[in-house]
Formats: C-alpha cells, structure tokens, sequence
C-alpha cells in the first residue's frame, strides 16, 4: 500500500529529470514578464539551428540551477521560419532543458526586434539581463563564455 | 551650469553605450561607404571599382551554413537577375571565421556557388575587416549604395524583405523597393530595417 502511494507521488511529481512543454507566447506576454517581478531575470534569444545558441545553453541551465535568485527564460526565435513548434519542444524534451522556456509566435521580426531591445540587430544568439527591482539592464549580441552571465548579473545589482 | 552636467553626463554615458555595442558601429544610412578588395570564388579579387558604368551595388553579407541564408538563396539570385541588366550589381561576402564555422570555409563556398549557380561574386572577407566597416551584424545583412559623384553613399541598410519562411508571404520588398527608387531618381522609401538572422561567427569572440 505504501509502495503504491510513492510511485503514485513520484509519477505526479514534476519532478526535475521531467521534460517540460514550452509555452507559446506572443510579443506583449514576453514583454509582459520582461516587466514583472522584483528580481533579477535572464532572457536568452536562440534557436534550434543556432550553433553559437546551443553551445551556450549549458551556462545558462547551470545559472539557473545554481542561483535560486536569478530567473532564466530561453525564448526561441525558431517560429520565423518554421511555423511547427514542435521542433523546439522535441529539443527541450531531448536536452531535459530545465529554465523556463518561451517560444515566439511572431512573425515580420522588422516590426518588434527594437521592442525587445534598440540595440539588438536581430543577431542569433543574444541575452538580456534585467533587474526588476533597481531597472537596470545589460544586452549582449554574441555567444556568451564562462563565467560572463555572472559578472554581468552583478553589473545590474 | 546644471543643464551642461547633465548635457555632458548624457554625451559620457553614449560614448560608453557606444563603446559596449560593437555592434552599433558601421555604416547609417547616407554614410560614405568604402570600396574593398576581396577575393572571388573563381580566385580573382574584385572591387566596386571593377564596375565603372554601375549606377549603385547590393552588397549582401551571407554565408552557406546560416538558415536564413539558406531560405534567401533563391532570392538573391533572382535579385542579382533583376538587377544586373539595369547596371546595378549584387556582390556577397561571407566573412564568417570558417575556424568556427566550418561550412563557410573558401572552398565549401566555391562549392555552394558553382552548386547554386551564383552569377554574382561571392567574396570571402578573410580578415572580417569589410564586414567590421560596414557594421554587418547578421546573415543575410544588405547594404544598398547608391554612386553618386564619385561616391558610394549608402541608401538601405537591412533585410531583403517582409518574410523569411516563405516568399509568397512577402508584403514589402526592401531591398527591390531602395533599388528601384534608387533607378527612378526616387527617394527610398525605407531605408532601414531589422530581421532575425544568424549573428555572424567573428574571430576570438
């Protein structure tokens, strides 16, 4: 009787080793929480086919499996060119990705790349760090290395 | 007095913006751009120079590997097609470090190019100089000049159209509509704008 509520409990569990679905969201619902919150949030922008985006991943789970006071969101880009969000979800599921993950549905990137960021090109990969309690914010247009994310969350302490 | 500290303020904190954005650096729109020489796929270089009766170039910074390099191929032939008879050339340059991005090397592009059928040059910008200069940040990233008295003046600086997914899903062509504003002696009707791309693979970054 026991052993069956356990397994019960670990099956409804969502426990860490789950894979998660990523939720498709619009341009405002990213702003939206691109706003909210006292804390510090890290926004990455990737893709599936992006190299440079998929080799940085690994510092950005580690981010947010280390640091309980810093959120981290990938949010991929990859519905501007295949309208099918199931490639994402199936990459998320495979690499057990744990961070919160967004996927895009925008399309004409022309009308909202500024939106996000003024100074971000368009370039893939690029990484937004905001602190909701003092405003302040860091954008970054390249492939992030070791040790950089935490050198830039205490420049927006 | 105050008013000055903070005029100065402002101007110190741009130039430090300025100094952390690299990537703001290049060309705007009604800048001087320079000419370059690069080496071709078929193994000579080429220069703007090399073409004394164009009106204006299409240079386009792409590369083989990037998706959305890809899904424009078709589209930057047929605007080299377009444009080529009405003296108006299309040139590519890749300048991704092939160290990083291996598919980009001088002779997978020699490969792509004889593959697609490239009638344009496809330049290898080997010290990402050219690219640094005119601020490319992404691929494909199109820089229309426009000759005007000995000069080449840049007229659009962006992407080629509306819809990367599919040119059927094309509303506004850009690059097409700088172009032929360009021809007619019109102004350019957008002359800048953004797209999503595949940041280009710079050396020691």
């Amino acid at each position: 009787m026991i052993r069956t509520v356990f397994v019960l409990l670990v099956l409804a569990y969502p426990g860490v080793c789950q894979a998660q679905r990523a939720e498709v969201v619009k341009l405002e619902k990213l702003q939206n929480l691109m706003r909210a919150g006292e804390s510090i949030q890290v926004f990455n922008f990737w893709a599936t086919w992006c190299a440079p985006c998929v080799k940085e991943m690994p510092l950005l789970e580690k981010m947010n499996r280390e640091r309980k006071d810093v959120q981290v969101t990938l949010v991929s880009m990859d519905i501007d060119l295949d309208p099918d969000p199931e490639k994402v979800q199936k990459f998320i599921a495979r690499k057990k990705i744990q961070s919160r993950v967004l996927i895009l549905d925008e399309q004409n990137p022309n009308a909202w790349i500024s939106k996000i960021d003024k100074a971000w090109s368009g370039a893939l990969p690029a990484t937004m760090i905001i602190n909701g309690a003092n405003g302040k914010r860091k954008f970054i247009e390249r492939e992030l290395h070791e040790g950089e994310l935490e050198k830039l969350i205490e420049e927006v302490k | 007095m105050k008013g000055i500290k903070v005029v100065i303020a402002v101007m110190v904190s741009g130039m430090m913006l300025g100094a952390a954005l690299p990537h703001n650096a290049g060309y705007k729109v009604g800048d001087d751009a320079m000419d370059f020489e690069l080496k071709n796929v078929n193994g000579k270089m080429v220069s703007m120079s090399d073409f004394p009766s164009a009106k204006g170039f299409i240079v386009i910074f792409d590369c083989n590997t990037c998706p959305y390099s890809k899904a424009y191929n078709s589209r930057i032939i047929a605007l080299s097609r377009k444009y080529m008879p009405l003296n108006f050339p299309l040139i590519a340059i890749n300048a991704n470090d092939p160290s990083i991005s291996t598919g980009d090397s001088f002779e997978e592009m020699v490969k792509v190019a004889a593959e697609k059928g490239y009638d344009f040059p496809y330049l290898v910008d080997a010290t990402q100089e050219v690219a640094k200069t005119y601020g490319a940040t992404n691929t494909p990233h199109v820089f229309v000049l426009q000759k005007a008295a000995g000069h080449l003046k840049v007229a659009y600086v962006g992407t080629i159209d509306d819809n990367a997914r599919k040119p059927s899903g094309v509303t506004r062509r850009y690059v097409e509509d700088a172009v032929d504003a360009l021809l007619a002696g019109r102004p350019v009707p957008v002359t800048q704008t953004k797209a999503l791309g595949c940041g280009i693979k710079w050396k020691g970054v």
